[in-house]
This record gives C-alpha cells, sequence and structure tokens, in this order.
C-alpha cells in the first residue's frame, strides 16, 4: 500500500511534466455557421405519432418543430436540406444508461499514510448502505463524455441517465445529447428512481450481503421514508413538546422524488425475478416500471395485467466467452437465450408499453442491430420505432416534449438514408434540440482481420507508477470493429472505436485522469494469440503486451508481473 | 447451513445419485389437476391407521376423498394402477435449502428482517430431485450464520409453479435461530476484518437476549399506541416500523414458529432458559445430536427434535452425535423428525428414516413418521398433510417396494392430486430433451458464429485451390434456416 501511494506521487509528477502537451477535450460544435432554422424538403417522415408521410417537409426553428407537413411553409431564412431520398425519425431514446455521466476515476487510495482502511461497514438498514439517492443524472451530466458523440452519431438524440453503483444509486433524468453548458441537456428531473439488487460482496462485507437482505432493507427504506414524512408534517403542526425527527438524507431525497412521480426502476430479467418485481412494486404501492425484462416472453400477460411499463435491456443473453467448452448450458439457459429477442414482439402482443436501453451494448450501432433481432423475432417494425421514441418519452412523462415528430415538439431528429433497422443504412444528420450534427461514420478497418480478438485480454504495461495491469473485454465483429470495455486500476471505460485490419489493431478509451476525461489509445500487431504495441495517452507512449488468462503466455506474464509488486 | 466437510463426506451418495438418476430438465409446465383420481390395488401405509393391503385411494379435488379395499372409480377419473406398489403420504423435510437464491445475510447477528419467501427460486432443479424422492413439502430455512435468522416458510415442491403458488398456504411462519459455532464465527473471521460478535456462546445468548429485550420495548410502543387508538384518542403519529422487530414481536405473541439450529446440549439449555424467560416457546431444536442426552428435558419442555439419521464428527461440536439419537428421543417422549438439510439427502429421506429401526429399535411405523406425520406435526401442518386420511391433502408417494426397503424407488409423486413426479415420463422424456437441447446449441451456435468467420479469406488459399461457389451455400443456408428454425 505504501509503494502504491509512492507511486501515485509519481504519476501525478508525471502528469504535471507532460501536461503541457494536453489539449482539452474537444468541444461538442454543431457544425457550421450555426443555423437556427432548417427545413428538411421532400423526405419521407416517420412521425411515429402518425403514419408516415412521403415527400413531406419538416421545419425546425429555434430548437422546436415548427412545421410538418407535405405543404409546410418553407420559412425564408431556413437552411433547406433536400430530403429526397432520406427519411426522418424522431430523435431515439436510450431509455436507461449512464451515458451523459463520465466515467468515474477509480476511487484514490487513502490518504491518510497508512494502510487503506476498509469502508465503514454497515450494520444494518440503519447504516444506510450503498445509498445515494440524492445524487442525480441531471447534476451529473456533463458535456465532456465522449459517448454523448458516439450515442448521437448512433441516432440517439435523448437519454434517460442516472448514476451507477448500489442499491440506490441516484435518479434518473431526461438529457438531450448536446448544449453549451451541461445544464442545457437537461430535458426534465427527476423522472426515475432506479434501485439495483447488487450486493457489494459475499460474507463479511457489511450489510447487506446478500438477495434476502437487500429486500429486507429496501423495504425497510420505503417504510423509513413514508414515516418520515408523516412525522416531519406531524411535527410542523406543533413542535412544542415533541422531540423533532431526525433528518435523514436518503429518506429525504426519496420523499421528493417520489413527489415528483418519479418511477421506481426495478431490476428483473428472468420470470423469477419479474413475478418478485410485479409483486414488489405492488406492496411498495410506488409507481413503478421493470428494467431487464428479458425472460418478457413468459410473463407478458402478467406485466400487461399490472399495467408496468417495462424497459428493455438489448444485450441479448449469448454465450459466455472464454468459458470451459466442455461446460453444458441447461437447456433453460439454452431456451432463454434462443427466445429472448422474441419478448419486444410478446409484449407487443400483450399491450404492455415498453422502451428500449442499451444495457451493456458499448458501440451504438450494436443498439440497433440488437433491436433488428426483437423485428426478425415477430416485433413489427413500427412498434420497434416506437419504443425507441414516443414509448420511452411517454414511461417517463416527456411525450408532451419530445417523442414524435410533431408541431411543437422539441426538435430532435434522425435523418436516415433507408430503413432505419436496415444494417446498410447510414445516418446521415442528427438534431438534438434543433442543433444539426452530421454523423461521422466510424472508421472503418482497411483489410479484413486477421484472426478473432473477441474474450478477455489481460494487458501489462509499465506506467509511471510501475507494472500494471488492466483487463480488455473484447467483441470484434466480423468486419473487424472491435468494441467492448476495459477495466484499469483507474477506472472502467467503454470502447469509444476501434478495429483490427490485417493484423494491426486499435482501439481507443476515454477515461477520466486527473486532468479529466481523456482519450487513451491502444494500438499494434495481433499475431494470432497475442497482442503487442503501444499505449498512447495524453502524450506519452507506454509499451504494452497483452494475453488471453489461461493461455500458455498469460502464465509466464503473471510470474514476471508479480515482481512488479502487484497483490 | 450444511458444512463443508459434511458436504465431502456425502460425496460418494452424490456421485451415485448423479450416475443413476440423470434428470435432464427444462423449465417443467406444472401438471394437468384432474377433477377425480384413484390410485388402486396399491398397499397403503396410512401412518395413522395401520397399512391396507390392496387398498385405494380416491382423490376429489386434490383431497383423499376414500381409503380402502373397495373403492370405486366414479366415472372420469384417472386411474392409477398401483400393483404391487406402495403409498405413503408425501415425506416433508424439516430442514431444507433448496429453492432460494440464498441463504444467509450473514452481515449481521440478527436478521430477522430477511425472509425465505421473497428469495424462493421456483426453477431450482432440486425442487425436482426432491420429488423423485417423495418429497412433497419442505421447511426452507434460513442459514445458521447468525444467532437470530431470516423468517422461513413451508412449501409444497410444485414444481413448474411461479413462487407465488409454492407457500404451503396456511402454514404458521417460521424464524431461524442458530446456536453454537456457526454463529459465532469465531471459525470464520478474516484478517484485517473487524471481529465479529458474537465471538462465544455467551456472545450468542446476550445477543438473543437483546434482541428480544428490544422486541420487548418496541411491542410495548405498539401496544400502547393501539390502545390509545382504540380509546378514541386522535391527531397520534403511528410508531415507526421496524422489520427486524416485527418477526421477534410475533414470536414473543406466540405468531411466529423458532426452528433454532443447535447441537451440544448446553446451547440447548441455555435457548430453552432464554425461552422461558421472554415467555416464548421453541417449536424445533434443529440438529439437536446432542438432544439423546436431555431428552427429558425436551420432552418437559414440549419441543420437537429435528434431526440426521447418522451424521456425526464433521465438526468438534458434532463428536457426540450418535445414530442413536432419533430412537433415544422418541423412547424419551420428544416428537422426532429426521430432515436433510441437503438437496441430495432430501432424495432418499425414506432411507434416512428407516436407519433409526436398526439403530435404536423403532417400528416401521414410528420411522415412517419420523419424515411424514412427525414433521408435519412441528410445521403445524398436520391437519392437512402427514397421514393418508380423508380429508387431507392428496400430497402421496408411491414406491415399487416398501419405502423402508433399501431398494425402493418412488415411481410417482402427487401433490394435491397432481402427479408432478412420473418415473416413466420422465425417463421417456429424456431423449426428446437432449435433442431440443442439442438443436438449441447447433442453433443459438451458427447464429453466434458469423459465417464469414469459418473461412478466412487469407489462410484458405494457401491450403486449397479456391473454390468460391460451393462453400458459401451451406453456410448461407444455415444461417438463413436459424431465425426461421424456431421449436
Amino acid at each position: 500500500m505504501r509503494l502504491r501511494r509512492f507511486q501515485r506521487c509519481a504519476f501525478t509528477l508525471a502528469l504535471v511534466v507532460f501536461s503541457f502537451l494536453v489539449i482539452g477535450p474537444p468541444l461538442l460544435h454543431p457544425q457550421g455557421g450555426e443555423p437556427q432554422c432548417f427545413a428538411i424538403r421532400g423526405a419521407k417522415v416517420a412521425p411515429v405519432s402518425g403514419p408516415p408521410i412521403e415527400s413531406a417537409t419538416v421545419v425546425v426553428s429555434r430548437g422546436i418543430i415548427t412545421a410538418v407537413g407535405k405543404d409546410a411553409a418553407i420559412p425564408p431564412e431556413a437552411l433547406v436540406i433536400d430530403g429526397n431520398g432520406l427519411t426522418v425519425y424522431p430523435g431515439l431514446v436510450d431509455a436507461f444508461t449512464d451515458v451523459g455521466i463520465p466515467a468515474a476515476a477509480a476511487p484514490s487510495p487513502g490518504e491518510g499514510g497508512g494502510p487503506r482502511r476498509s469502508p465503514e461497514q454497515a450494520r444494518g438498514p440503519q447504516d444506510r448502505p450503498a445509498s445515494t439517492p440524492w445524487r442525480s443524472g441531471a447534476d451529473e451530466a456533463n458535456l465532456t463524455d465522449k459517448r454523448i458523440e458516439t450515442w448521437r452519431d448512433g441516432g440517439f438524440t435523448t437519454v434517460i441517465c442516472a448514476p451507477k453503483g448500489g442499491l440506490f444509486p441516484g435518479q434518473a433524468a431526461v438529457l438531450d445529447l448536446a448544449g453549451e453548458r451541461a445544464g442545457d441537456m437537461v430535458v426534465k428531473s427527476p423522472v426515475g428512481i432506479p434501485l439495483s439488487f447488487q450486493t457489494s460482496g459475499g460474507f463479511g462485507s457489511g450489510f447487506p450481503d446478500s438477495l434476502l437482505g437487500v429486500l429486507s432493507y429496501i423495504h425497510q427504506v420505503w417504510l423509513d421514508t413514508d414515516w418520515s414524512i408523516k412525522a416531519q408534517a406531524f411535527y410542523e403542526k406543533n413542535p412544542r413538546g415533541i422531540a423533532r425527527p431526525r433528518y435523514d438524507r436518503t429518506e429525504a431525497a426519496l420523499a421528493e422524488a417520489l413527489e415528483d412521480q418519479a418511477l421506481v426502476l426495478v431490476p428483473a430479467n428472468n420470470s423469477v425475478e419479474l413475478r418478485r418485481a410485479i409483486e414488489l412494486i405492488g406492496r411498495w404501492q410506488v409507481k413503478g416500471a421493470i428494467y431487464g425484462g428479458q425472460m418478457g416472453y413468459e410473463v407478458a400477460s402478467e406485466i400487461a395485467a399490472k399495467k408496468l411499463p417495462m424497459l428493455v435491456d438489448l444485450k441479448w443473453p449469448e454465450s459466455e466467452k472464454d468459458t470451459d467448452p466442455e461446460a453444458k448450458p441447461t437447456l433453460r439457459t439454452l431456451r432463454f437465450r434462443d427466445r429472448a429477442p422474441s419478448t419486444p414482439a410478446t409484449l407487443a402482443k400483450a399491450g404492455v408499453k415498453f422502451a428500449f436501453y442499451s444495457g451493456g451494448i458499448a458501440a451504438p450501432k450494436d443498439i440497433l442491430k440488437a433491436a433488428k433481432r426483437a423485428v426478425d423475432a415477430g416485433l413489427s417494425p413500427d412498434a420497434a420505432l416506437r419504443a425507441f421514441t414516443l414509448s420511452a418519452a411517454e414511461i417517463f412523462g416527456v411525450a408532451d416534449r419530445l417523442g414524435s415528430i410533431e408541431n411543437g415538439k422539441i426538435a430532435n431528429l434522425v435523418v436516415t438514408d433507408g430503413d432505419l433497422f436496415e444494417e446498410k443504412t447510414k445516418i446521415k444528420t442528427v438534431f438534438v434540440d434543433g442543433r444539426r450534427f452530421e454523423a461521422h461514420e466510424p472508421e472503418k478497418p482497411k483489410d479484413p482481420p486477421k484472426g478473432d480478438l473477441t474474450g478477455k485480454w489481460k494487458l501489462s504495461y509499465t506506467s509511471p507508477e510501475g507494472a500494471e495491469e488492466s483487463t480488455a473485454d473484447l467483441t470484434m465483429d466480423k468486419d473487424g470493429t472491435i468494441s467492448g470495455s476495459l477495466a484499469s486500476p483507474r477506472g472502467t471505460a467503454n470502447i469509444i472505436s476501434g478495429y483490427l485490419s490485417g493484423d494491426k489493431f486499435t482501439f481507443t478509451i476515454n477515461i477520466v485522469l486527473d486532468q479529466g476525461p481523456t482519450d487513451v489509445t491502444f494500438s499494434g500487431t495481433f499475431d494470432g494469440t497475442s497482442l503487442k504495441g503501444s499505449i498512447s495517452v495524453l502524450g506519452m507512449s507506454l509499451d504494452f503486451t497483452g494475453v488471453k488468462p489461461g493461455s500458455a503466455e498469460s502464465a509466464a506474464a503473471t510470474v514476471g508481473g508479480a515482481q512488479g509488486g502487484l497483490p | 447451513m450444511l458444512n463443508p466437510s459434511r458436504a465431502l463426506s456425502q460425496f460418494p451418495c452424490v456421485l451415485c445419485l448423479f450416475c443413476s438418476l440423470c434428470f435432464s430438465l427444462a423449465a417443467a409446465t406444472p401438471p394437468d389437476t384432474p377433477s377425480s383420481v384413484l390410485i388402486q390395488n396399491a398397499t397403503v401405509l396410512t401412518v395413522s391407521h395401520g397399512t391396507i393391503e390392496h387398498g385405494s385411494i380416491l382423490i376429489k379435488d386434490g383431497k383423499i376423498a376414500e381409503v380402502g379395499q373397495s373403492v370405486k372409480a366414479p366415472a372420469g377419473a384417472q386411474v392409477i394402477d398401483a400393483t404391487g406398489q406402495f403409498v405413503i403420504p408425501g415425506i416433508i423435510d424439516c430442514h431444507s435449502h433448496i429453492a432460494s437464491e440464498a441463504i444467509n445475510e450473514g452481515s449481521v447477528s440478527v436478521s430477522s428482517m430477511v425472509t425465505m419467501e421473497e428469495v424462493l427460486d421456483p426453477d431450482d432443479v432440486s425442487i425436482y430431485r426432491d420429488l423423485a424422492g417423495g418429497v412433497t413439502a419442505a421447511n426452507i430455512l434460513h442459514g445458521s450464520a447468525n444467532s437470530i435468522g431470516g423468517q422461513t416458510l413451508v412449501i409444497k415442491l410444485r414444481w413448474g409453479q411461479p413462487a407465488s403458488k409454492l407457500p404451503f398456504e396456511g402454514a404458521p411462519p417460521g424464524i431461524k435461530f442458530a446456536l453454537g459455532e456457526n454463529p459465532k464465527r469465531s471459525n470464520f473471521s478474516i484478517p484485517g476484518q473487524p471481529r465479529h460478535y458474537p465471538a462465544t456462546r455467551m456472545g450468542v445468548e446476550e445477543t438473543i437476549r437483546a434482541a428480544f429485550a428490544e422486541a420487548r420495548d418496541y411491542k410495548k410502543i405498539w401496544d400502547d399506541y393501539n390502545k390509545s387508538v382504540a380509546a378514541g384518542e386522535k391527531a397520534l403519529l403511528p410508531p415507526r416500523r421496524d422489520l427486524k422487530l416485527e418477526p421477534l414481536v410475533e414470536v414473543l405473541e406466540g405468531k411466529r414458529y423458532v426452528h433454532a439450529h443447535c447441537y451440544r446440549e448446553d446451547e440447548i439449555l441455555m435457548l430453552l432458559r432464554l425461552a422461558k424467560e421472554f415467555g416464548f416457546k421453541v417449536r424445533t431444536f434443529q440438529h439437536v445430536l446432542e438432544g439423546y442426552k436431555i431428552a427429558d428435558e425436551l420432552a418437559a419442555a414440549g419441543v420437537g427434535a429435528s434431526t440426521f439419521s447418522d451424521w456425526w464428527a464433521y465438526k468438534v461440536e458434532a463428536y457426540d452425535a450418535i445414530p442413536y439419537n432419533a430412537a433415544l428421543m422418541t423412547r424419551r417422549g420428544v416428537l422426532v423428525s429426521v430432515n436433510s438439510d441437503d438437496a441430495e439427502e432430501a432424495t432418499h429421506l425414506n432411507q434416512e428414516a428407516a436407519k433409526s429401526m436398526k439403530y435404536g429399535g423403532l417400528s416401521h411405523d414410528e420411522a415412517l413418521k419420523m419424515v411424514t406425520l412427525n414433521p408435519a406435526i412441528q410445521l403445524g401442518i398436520d391437519k392437512r398433510v402427514g397421514t393418508i386420511d380423508v380429508g387431507k391433502d392428496a400430497d402421496l408417494a408411491i414406491y415399487n417396494h416398501d419405502p423402508l426397503s433399501a431398494y425402493a424407488v418412488v415411481q410417482k409423486t402427487l401433490i394435491d392430486g397432481s402427479i408432478y413426479f412420473d418415473r416413466e415420463k420422465d425417463i421417456a422424456n429424456r431423449a426428446e430433451i437432449e435433442k431440443e437441447k442439442k438443436a438449441l446449441a447447433e442453433k443459438l451456435k451458427s447464429a453466434e458464429k458469423k459465417p464469414e468467420e469459418k473461412k478466412p479469406p487469407e489462410k484458405k488459399p494457401e491450403e486449397k485451390p479456391k473454390l468460391p461457389t460451393p462453400a458459401p451455400t451451406p453456410t448461407t443456408a444455415q444461417a438463413g434456416a436459424a431465425p426461421g428454425g424456431a421449436p
């Protein structure tokens, strides 16, 4: 631990030295001379709130849609875009994500000089473990999050954004993915109180360490919140002669969010969890919605009967990477992997209101691909589009201002050269709050990839702090495009872009270092079994090697790595 | 909670089970419930009133309607011919940890706020395996990591039904207590982590006493409030609800059964004294391996004992366990059941009960009661199950031999008159299930592996001359077949 602290100092020093090289994160300016008024003329328009209109005009003025239709008058100041061959959709909504909140830096080691103390362990519900319901997507939204641009390039203009981590991670807000200041992004807040049932660790990790404790804790928090509202009102009426109720930040934040009609978002993916979630929402007597929902094909009618909205995770289940090839999945697991994409169609049939969210998908183009699988499994393309737009807006109470192409709504639009769910379709232009963004095509590999990078990779390198390791979880498409995430001692981040072209690979993450969000690019050569190359960050270049854990190379690397003082 | 060393001692048994009974299971669909069923020409072991040779049982709407030698099937009844077979009341496992997604909330010494009912997992394959062992009901307990553990419940093993259909309707709720080594956790401390309290048996006693003292105060606050409301006082703020203390108040009020994990006589006597002090009753001592030493005290206190047949010496506090425990306690007037505490053990509880005939000389009926009527009484469900009597639930197990024989194999298991396990059908379905698994695995594999990946263009030309046309055709056809070919 001592050593780590020393290394940290050394690293900070190194960063100061290199900081003159740093160029601030690029600001997200709309292109051109910032016209305030646009008219897309002669395009196919899919308003979602009504049937598609062929060769129609959409007029956008100062952030608002001001006219839609075949004969919409084009104001003289409008910049006219020829929409011939193009289709205009409402901006897509990612209905549950943390895009908009930059990936946090890894927690810094204790400052006290001694060994790092384990965080205070909760001894029961009264210690409010893993609860930060006062955090808010609206407060933490920041335009420096690189994913904002990536998501926008993928056709997403709006996200339902909430902080991550803990049982009550914080409040969700509706954010538009553009603006001059962070505050410009906020459309409405709060709209949701997400819950998670994830326990921090096993035995000895403090309350709660099991699903049992998590559920009992959440029950107690709702009871306490309800009681504190009553107790506060009781006290305010006549404070004399009674002890004042104790202030509790968790209760206060939840009470306020509930008063704002925020939806309590309950995680549930398989049928056992889904039925449990239905029961919990009923018992808590809150306005609730379910997120996850992939085994909804088994319980759609029960969800419909309770009129619960559902946010469907588009990261469909698939076989785990790098597992024991002899391990045989159960029939239930196989059926789940096979049928999960049929859930949206089943929900639509049962009359459940649902929206889509990206879940663990790191590249926005994969979000639309995943939705296409739902379409292939029986969901009508119209219903899929609605799940990405108006339904999401309705679920979160913002259908009066966005989610469809209608006069007076926020000018969030996606312009494509074809059907949104066709793979060859390109997203041409995106409008967020009436600002125009030409979509960047992600850089494509020149040569076909030699081999497959899919899987978990252990990357070893020497930073100014000393020897370090990171784990890259990569998924490679057939064309060589790389997506995935990278977990490093400085935090975890999704890959923004990357590909394998021939035997040359490159991928980039954006991570918060001391100087703010920073691009880190890994590039080099793939020899079929291992990676070798350099990391480019803040003007520095560090050599690194990568191996798949479990392979012969990784065993050798571990021995070598041990000398570097790793735990 | 299962001790690892004990699990190890069971290893040969586990191995045999998986060799002989390779159930391949899908998410089951619950069986149909016929309005009437006749099990005919069986040896009926009623448990309550002897054995009926060539007997029949008529089931109507899930309840036993008639039992005897001359019972006729009404028109339209489903007839199960059980010639040469034996029918017993469904086995009841008084100590089980199956069918749950979590077992221990081990972070706190009093975890009475948690409840097993919320984490029931109806998809746990152990339910089906238990059914194949003739078990129809089980007491699902929290683990033994804490002096006062979580709330327990009795379930019926209705495989294929959602979690909400598992609880045994009307069964009194319970709570797990634990004494001895497990709750003091002195053997489980993690270096660098703060020491856990309690760390001694004395501490366990103090933990329970402190919790009940708190519960008693809490009860008083609510009683006072309710009195004031009843007296017509208005404008009162109700007290804050505490989910940890509510179940303990129910224990004080006699509305919730205490099932206490224990081994040694000293700790058992401690809890009996403590219960007396606070005026509540312990319903069962679980494991209670030294129960034979204090059988008279247990009998006098009117508590049940639920023990293992012959597991011992897997840890120091189990050194004094003997296989005569069940029989000795029974002879002294204690109500005794034999439980599993383990998903595998539960599949042959009939044999576990039979051991008390060899060790201690219990009668056939006394032995059978250990896994039927006695646990039913201990769990407060004996009005509904535990014997084959008119009016009771048709929860039955049909064996090919005398169920207390080592050769006995369950043929069918019924709950509420519906067949939840049928050995013949299970065997017949195995091939079908394997086929579906294989087909799905193939389909998913071809969907995940993109066609282009299979033929890296760089390698092919080196090895063989390129044949452009035949190669893509099968792969394309395969990929095309995948989405359309849903079963």
